[in-house]
């Protein structure tokens, strides 16, 4: 194992290396500014520094998402998916995926690049992002987010079936050669704040990331696992989620990144920011119900696992809404989103793939629609009263109203997106597959990612350890006979019926039924021990009592038969 | 000398313990298990996918007794192991069965003298 992955690591730390120091050489722009560094404003600084800590939450939420939903042997595996994400692209970014997708200076609308953004060296602490307020050193860290939880959604598609080292490779290789170029074409802004890339040009709207970050996670999960073998087991064995209480917590986790996610994607604490914060709340809970409801109407119970997937279905698909909807608009599309994504996932039984924890379900399907819809409910009114600005919106035209080029260019966008990212994906998958092998070793699935790939266990807690009691049992002391008390033993036997007969008919008393049971019942049970033939032992109770209880209780169920009862003392 | 050995329901296990105190009765090795009788499983869901769940957690506890202590055992498990009212299938199950010898391993000794508390 080692030996497989020592070469890999070494080739990335070359090629850091020989990045960095082509940065070294490269001279700094010497030059000083000719005009005055924009202004930084404190309020929209603070609301982007607290959003950027918002949406690095929503990246152990999604481990706790997501870890909650795999077996109890791959819980740890599959939250190591998530966060070494943070590790993996939080140097990648700084050192060039910044300067790939937001430099404009030193590149074509491809791929952008800018030397300065490399390792943020030629970037000052008060130079502002072009067209905000905002440092450029909190605009890389807030969307160095982004970046770093893009990847981490696409390990849900392929939870439970592959190896670590491989994986670290895929989100390096993922991130450097689809994201950046991705987010490049669609938020890229030049030094005067236009649209730099081809697809912003084009008018698309992606609010926060409908289609770089949902769409281009959700189908790149697709394409891997079309690739990819099935989990060993898949279909005919069903996996059971380990702890939906993970589950549940990592959806609120999410929900609660989200509003950094939306409302920071304004880069500005104004009304946009509060329009988007508002359009995420509400889209959340509508799909969140929705999902529900639909379970319920469908199934007949309402899931805790419904719950935390609506939620997230409806903050995938407000994603790129946000900030261009209002509030009523942002709950069609939750409830939309709740409804289509909960049959997406229905679905998958009888499309016969593997999406362990429907990355597509969840993330492709509900980007796509997100997508769509921000086209059919942008409201231009609404965007520039947000942000205070007397542009158009996207292909909307002058008057805001054209909805047809609108909803051409949200389709133009979203299948740009599809289209790069399902064979982006499929190279480097089949790349890394070919080479060291995506994939576990079977015999390694069925031990578990925790074990074989970490070594550690998650947890490991049965059921015996939840029903200890606080308070230690008696003492243990030595006793050579059973302390029996003052309990009278005796046996009750009972003749004139066959053992067979007696046996159906205590069987059916000793059962819950729909009628409580009879009172001779209720006097009798407590007392007995064991039965043996036609031979009832008793602790406690009073003999007499119980031979006449006993004697009722089976004459009026063997009809007829004359039974008689005599007791045995127990011997002493 | 005689090893019983008892399936019953995880929530009936603090009951059957405190039973078994009672009659002198403290030694005994719990391990969750899980298996199937004549109680048929459940069903759950999963985002719309339907799992039947056909062997149920259970506990199985083994204690090993002088003879003495065998009936007292059984008695103080069967009234703490069972569902309260009417007893449910899925209650659980008792086995007695020899016990050829004990070996306490701190001090060597063998046979009942190695069993006690």
């Amino acid at each position: 194992m080692r030996q497989r992955i020592l070469p890999f690591l070494l080739a990335l730390v070359v090629g850091l290396g020989l990045l960095t120091s082509a940065s070294a050489e490269e001279p700094m722009p010497a030059e000083p500014p000719t005009a005055a560094p924009p202004a930084i404003d404190a309020g929209n600084t603070a609301w982007m520094l607290i959003s950027t800590g918002l949406v690095m939450l929503m990246v152990p939420g999604l481990a706790l998402f997501y870890g909650g939903m795999v077996r109890q042997k791959n819980v740890l595996g599959t939250m190591m998916h998530s966060m070494v994400a943070l590790s993996i692209v939080g140097l990648q970014w700084v050192l060039f995926g910044y300067s790939l997708s937001f430099g404009t200076k030193d590149s074509s609308g491809w791929i952008g690049w800018d030397w300065g953004y490399v390792g943020l060296s030629g970037v000052a602490p008060n130079a502002a992002f072009p067209g905000t307020s905002i440092p450029i050193f909190v605009h890389c860290m807030f969307q160095g987010m982004f970046a770093i939880i893009t990847p981490a959604l696409i390990s849900g598609a392929l939870a439970e079936r592959i190896k670590f080292g491989p994986y670290c490779l895929f989100v390096f290789l993922w991130v450097t050669v689809i994201y950046c170029p991705l987010a490049h074409w669609v938020w890229a802004l030049d030094s005067t704040a236009s649209a730099a890339g081809w697809l912003g040009k084009m008018g698309a709207l992606d609010f926060a990331g409908g289609t770089v970050v949902h769409i281009a996670a959700g189908v790149s999960g697709l394409a891997a696992i079309l690739l990819l073998r099935k989990r060993t087991g898949y279909p005919q064995q069903t996996v059971i989620p380990n702890s939906l209480v993970l589950t549940l917590t990592g959806a609120g986790l999410l929900w609660f990144g989200w509003f950094g996610f939306n409302g920071g994607s304004a880069l500005a604490a104004n009304g946009l920011a509060g329009a988007a914060l508002a359009a995420t709340q509400v889209a959340a809970a509508a799909a969140g119900l929705s999902w529900i409801l639909a379970e319920w109407l469908h199934r007949g119970r309402p899931t805790a696992l419904g719950l935390a997937s609506g939620i997230v279905a409806g903050l995938v698909a407000v994603t790129p809404a946000a900030g261009f909807v209002t509030p009523l608009s942002a709950i069609i599309i939750g409830a939309l989103a709740g409804v289509v994504c909960y049959a997406a996932v229905s679905l998958k039984p009888f499309l016969k793939y593997d999406d362990s924890l429907d990355a597509f379900g969840v993330h492709g399907v509900g980007g796509l629609l997100g997508a769509l819809l921000t086209g059919v409910f942008a409201s231009a009114a609404l965007w520039q009263a947000g942000a205070g600005s007397t542009a158009s919106l996207g292909a909307l035209g002058e008057a805001g109203t054209d909805y047809a080029a609108q909803i051409m260019a949200q389709i133009y966008a979203a299948g740009v997106s599809i289209v790069f990212a399902f064979v982006g994906t499929a190279v480097l998958v089949v790349l890394i597959d070919k080479t060291v092998g995506f994939c576990l070793d079977p015999i390694d699935e069925t031990e578990g990612l925790d074990l074989t790939q970490h070594g550690e266990v998650g947890f490991d807690l049965g059921y015996a350890a939840e029903t200890v009691s606080e308070t230690p049992h008696a003492a243990p002391r030595p006793a050579s006979r059973p302390p029996n008390g003052h309990v009278k033993r005796f046996t009750v036997v009972l003749d004139g019926a066959t053992p067979a007969d007696l046996m159906r008919v205590w069987s059916d008393l000793c059962q819950a039924g729909p009628t409580p049971p009879s009172v001779e019942f209720q006097a009798v049970y407590p007392y007995v021990t064991t039965v043996q033939g036609n031979r009832f032992r008793f602790r406690g109770g009073d003999p007499v009592a119980m031979s006449a209880n006993l004697l009722r209780l089976f004459g009026d169920r063997l009809g007829g038969k004359t039974l008689r009862a005599s007791v045995e003392e127990a011997r002493p | 000398m005689k090893l019983i050995v008892a399936i019953i329901r995880p929530e009936r296990l603090e009951a059957v313990q405190q039973a078994l105190n009672e009659r002198d009765v403290y030694l005994m090795t719990v391990t969750d298990v899980r298996g199937c009788g004549r109680q048929r499983g459940y069903t759950e869901v999963y985002r719309g996918a339907e799992v039947r769940v056909n062997l149920l957690p259970k506990i199985k506890l083994e204690i090993a007794v002088t003879d003495a202590f065998v009936e007292a055992a059984v008695e103080a498990i069967v009234h703490a192991a069972r569902a309260p009212e009417t007893g449910q299938i899925g209650d659980g199950k008792i086995f007695v069965l020899p016990l050829e010898d004990c070996v306490r391993i701190r001090t060597g000794e063998r046979g009942p003298e190695a069993i006690g508390p």
